[in-house]
Parts: structure tokens; sequence; C-alpha cells
């Protein structure tokens, strides 16, 4: 069994962030805005919160869109509102960071379905008041990519200097790439792939049934019965954890030890470290996410599949794209394996177009994006400086670093 | 760090660039499209984008050299030669070059043919097997020949079809390639008389660098 602390009463914090997040800007977008969704229904009004670091520049030319991932937010680069923690990509972003905020101007978007601002599952329904929760229409990556489109109109931003992300983040960077080529000059997508494996959907499944088998979850309405799938979301944050890890990793940091005792207790108590820092995982998980969202957001990521877009030919998605790529992949990361990274490289070669691939020796598996890694900083910042280069940003206003 | 994989020491020009690969850089028009297969750590990419404005892309097998050239700005993937220029759509650059690297290749005859499917033009230089030093550590001393530029033991190396500037032209008469321009160093880095007759460049050639293109 999961420990006590898991059924502890939640705060109010996730509903009332999913519609006032704190500090962050929000873009409304009213009846005449309307977001057009790949399940062939419309989301409006909706709206996104995001961040922004750095300053744009006189000609609109220096913005650089992060895009989170799975359980990512907004929060990329400042202490985070809920957790009180530093941002999840400070060692990224920021000023004299690979991506400079000195030089970029930064916006971080939370995505469409999330919880910390952006409309999603949590968030009111405008017809009822009340939380969405299953109501709510089921999103994709490219419903998340439009979004983030609109969010630029409204920002009176044209063109990106460069979209970056990292697994579900790196999806919406290929998003971009394939739907809005003319508008993105360079892209970093990163621990990702063009669609999701049948092992990731599984992996997904497992940690959805967790959610729905907890019986606080009252089909996707426990804002409105007033209980809490907690015990659910922390299982599936526990499983989904694993995955994010290699085995060298898990054994480096963990091996077999006991947590805070000298033997076996003969019990289901968590005896092992690794036990404890899961359960950890999954109760820090839950004070900030929520569990409806965690069941869309995956789904999203289930869906994506970049060829099926382009009659099952991942080169179309980029035929005669203008974008620099630079795809990057880490050797230790078994959920999304540099053969999938390979496969988005090939594509790119068919189509001529400018790529740069790099697989980096790590063993610290998908999580690694997130981490310190310096060869991936090298990389990230050597890439971005050629295509600064290229855009002719280099004796742009902001850049006093040249 | 890493280094040209398969040839160590080569002669350098005043300006510090290998002499070798100016010469392959001179070979290269202003502004072209230029694949470089086996691009070590891109000193030749960033050679033709600073001396010829290319719009240049690198393969490179060695995970070492692919993360050094993409932190350098270049656009550069990790791939081999033999398996991954079936990939490439035909006619996708000007020019593909082979610098030092035809060598070290599995199957040097695919690989030759593949790039100039790819590529209008392609530029091959090599280290000449069939160089007077060369042939007398095998006459003479009676072992596999160790150079400057061939600097690995029999059991080590990374060249695995060595050739001499004959075969290499028989070669191109084999797969229907047109030879628009041959150059041979000698062991100083300098280039030998343009009129000597192929035997001389054979024999006092240490490496060659060819320029080719489809028959017409």
């Amino acid at each position: 069994m999961v420990e006590a602390n898991l059924t502890s009463p939640r705060e109010a914090d996730v509903p009332r962030e999913a519609d006032h997040p704190r500090d962050s800007a929000i873009a409304y977008f009213g009846a005449d805005k309307p977001l057009k969704l790949d399940a062939g229904v419309s989301l409006s009004p909706f709206q996104i919160a995001y961040k922004t670091y750095g300053t744009l520049n006189a000609d609109r030319s220096n913005a650089v869109l992060v895009c989170h991932a799975l359980t990512g937010d907004q929060h990329v680069a400042n202490v985070h509102p809920v957790t009180k923690k530093s941002g999840w990509w400070e060692t990224m972003v920021g000023p004299g960071k690979p991506i400079d905020t000195d030089r970029y101007f930064v916006i971080c978007p939370n995505v469409v379905g999330g919880c910390m601002g952006t409309t999603g599952p949590a968030s009111a329904n405008p017809a009822t008041g009340k939380p969405w929760g299953l109501e709510f229409p089921v999103i994709t990556i490219r419903d998340m990519v439009r979004a983030q489109a609109m969010l630029l109109d409204h920002l009176g931003i044209e063109t990106l200097f460069a979209v970056v992300g990292g697994s579900m983040g790196g999806m919406q960077v290929l998003q971009w790439a394939a739907s809005y080529p003319q508008r993105v000059f360079s892209v970093l997508p990163i621990a990702c792939a063009t669609r999701h494996s049948a092992q990731n959907i599984a992996f997904h499944e497992v940690g959805r049934q967790a959610i729905m088998a907890d019986p606080e979850w009252r089909g996707g309405r426990y804002f409105l019965e007033g209980t809490d799938p907690r015990r659910g979301l922390a299982v599936a944050r526990m499983g989904a954890h694993i995955t994010y890890l290699s085995d060298a990793a898990l054994h480096r940091k963990f091996g077999r030890k006991f947590q805070d005792r000298e033997n076996p207790s003969f019990s289901f108590d968590a005896d092992f470290e690794v036990e404890s820092y899961l359960r950890h995982q999954g109760s820090s998980f839950v004070d900030r996410f929520d569990a409806n969202s965690y069941l869309y957001l995956t789904r999203a990521m289930d869906y994506f599949d970049l060829a099926a877009d382009c009659d099952g030919v991942l080169a179309n998605a980029f035929k005669g794209t203008p974008t620099r790529f630079c795809v990057i992949s880490f050797t230790s990361d078994w959920l999304f394996p540099t053969a999938e990274s390979r496969a988005i490289v090939h594509a790119l070669n068919a189509s001529s177009a400018r790529v740069s691939f790099a697989e980096i020796v790590t063993d610290k598996g998908h999580d690694a994006f997130l981490l310190e890694e310096p060869e991936l900083f090298g990389i990230v910042r050597g890439f971005l400086d050629g295509a600064r280069k290229a855009r002719g940003l280099v004796s742009s206003s902001l850049g006093g670093k040249s | 760090m890493s280094s040209n994989l398969t040839v160590a020491h080569i002669e350098r020009n005043a300006s510090g660039a290998r002499v070798d690969l100016v010469l392959v850089a001179d070979m290269v028009e202003r502004g072209a499209k230029v694949l470089d297969v086996g691009c070590g750590d891109g000193e030749l990419l960033r050679l033709l984008g600073e001396t010829r404005d290319v719009d240049g892309r690198g393969i490179e097998l060695s995970r070492e050299g692919v993360n050094e050239c993409v932190a350098k700005g270049l656009a550069v993937i990790q791939g081999d030669a033999d398996t991954d220029l079936a990939d490439y759509p035909d006619d996708a650059f000007d020019y593909v070059i082979l610098s030092q690297t035809l060598q070290a290749t599995r199957h040097p005859r695919v690989v030759l043919e593949h790039m100039l499917r790819i590529g209008r033009r392609a530029v091959v230089s090599f280290p000449n097997f069939g160089h007077w030093q060369v042939r007398l550590q095998l006459l003479f001393a009676g072992h596999m020949p160790q150079t400057d530029i061939l600097p690995y033991s029999w059991y080590d190396t990374p060249n695995i079809h060595h050739c001499t500037i004959k075969d290499f032209r028989q070669l191109c008469e084999a797969t229907g390639v047109k030879m628009e321009k041959a150059v041979a160093l000698n062991a100083w880095g300098s280039p030998l008389r343009l009129n000597a007759p192929w035997w001389f460049w054979n024999l006092f050639g240490e490496q060659a660098v060819f320029l080719l293109s489809r028959q017409d």
C-alpha cells in the first residue's frame, strides 16, 4: 500500500491555479477567437497562462518558444508558485545560459489541457461555472501548437527564432516545424519521437487506469464531489517516473539500500530507498497536478503521429522546410530511444532539410534533458549561436556579447 | 577532442589550414550546397563556410566528432557513409565531398556511386598507397607501411580499402565517372607538376584530390 500521507486532504491550490494562475501572464481568447480542435469541436472561450523572460527586440526576431513536457508548466526559469522550487529548466534558460535571456525573448506557455492556468479539465467550464472534468474535449499535440500560434499572434510575434522542448515538448516542437514551417527559423526537438510507440501508450494506459481505479476519482467529478484521487495520481506518477530513469541510474542512486533501517522489516513498509523515493515523487506530484489533466495530456501524446497526418510518409511532414533542425537524443533513454530520433533525421534528410543530430552519452535516461548535462548545453548553445548568425541576430540591439 | 580519424599528420599552410582541405575547398564553387561525408571535427566545413560561403552539411561516424561540430554551429549528423547515403534523395547537393575517408569505407564503389547520385559533382581525396615510401617499406622492410599520413598499425587501422591513384582512376572508369580535375600533393604538401605523367603522380604523390562529375 501507498503511505498514509497520500490521503491527506489537498489544499484548494490546483483548481485555483487552473483558473487564476499565480505569477503568470494570461492571454484570454473570447468567443470571437475559438480554438478549433482536432476532435472536431471548438474550445471557446479559453485562456493561456504563460511566462516570458528577456526582452523582445525592435524587429521582433529574437523570440524563443519553450515547450514543456507532460508534467511541466510555464515556470521554466522562476520559482514555482506552488512547489516553491526553482524552475524546471533553470540550467538551460536564463541570463548567460544556453538559451540566453540576455539575447532572446523566451516565451513558455502552459499547454491546453494543462492545470496551471491554461484552460484544461480543472478549469471552470464557462457554461456551468464548475470544473470541466471529463466534459473537457480531448486535445492533441496539434491543438496545443495551434493555441500557441494564437498566443504568438496575440503577442504580435510573426516568426520565432527557435522552438525548443524535450519529450512531449519535443513533440510540440516537431508539430511546430510541420504546421508552421514559415514561422520557425530553427527547432530543437530533444528526447522525443514523431509518434508514440505501443510501449509508451501502454505505460500511459497503466497510469490512467491507476487514476481511474481510485474510488475518489468519481468518473472525473472529484471537484464536484469533494473527493481527491491522490492515490491514483501518485501511483501513475510513480510508474511513469521509472520510465524516465535508466536501470543504471536507479541502481547507482539507490542500489538495494535500505531506508532508515539496517534490516528488512518483513512488512510492506518502504524498506528500500528506491521505494521511499518513488513514494515521495508520487506524493509531491499530486500537490501540483490535476488527475484529469494527467489523463488528457497522456492521451494527447498517445494520439501523436506526425507521419499519419501525411499519408504515412514522414518526410512529407517536412517537405521543402526552410527550418534548421537540431535533433538530440540520449544513449540511455529507453522511453524515446535514439532510433526514434534517427527516424526524424532520415525523414529530414529525405526532405533535404538542414539538420544536425547529436546523441549524448549518459546513463541518466529520458530525464537527462532536464539534468546537468554539459554536452547538451554545449550543443544547444552552439546550434543557437550558428542559427543566430544565419538569422542576422548577431548585431541586434540585445547582442551585447557577440 | 576529435581529429580526423583516418589521417593523423598533414601539412598546414601559412594560415594554419590543412593543405589538402584547401585544395578540396578550391574545387568547390562559391555559394554551393555541399555534403561532407566523414567530416571529422568539421574543419573542412568551417573552411568552406568561411572561404567559399557554402551551405554545408556533414555526416560523421564518431559521436565525439558530431557533437563537436554541432556545438560549433555546423549542420552535422551522426551517421555512416556505407549505410546512410542511401537515405538522401537524388540531386540534393551541388557537391558531395569524401575527404580522406574513401579508404575507410566498406564499399568504396557504392559510396562513390551514391555521391554522384546525391550530388552533381563529387570531390574525393585519399592517401595514395602507391607512393614510393609506401612501396619501399613493403618491398625492403617487409612490413605494412606506416607514414606520417598513414600512422596506424595494420591491426588497428580504420583504413580497410587502401588504393593508389592508378586504382582510383580505374574505379572511375569502371563506374563511368568523369574526372574533371585532379591534383596530387608530394610529401611536403606541394602540388606535383600538372603535366607530369600519371605514373609519376602515382609514385610521388603522397595524396590526391579528384573533382568528379557524372558522365554526360
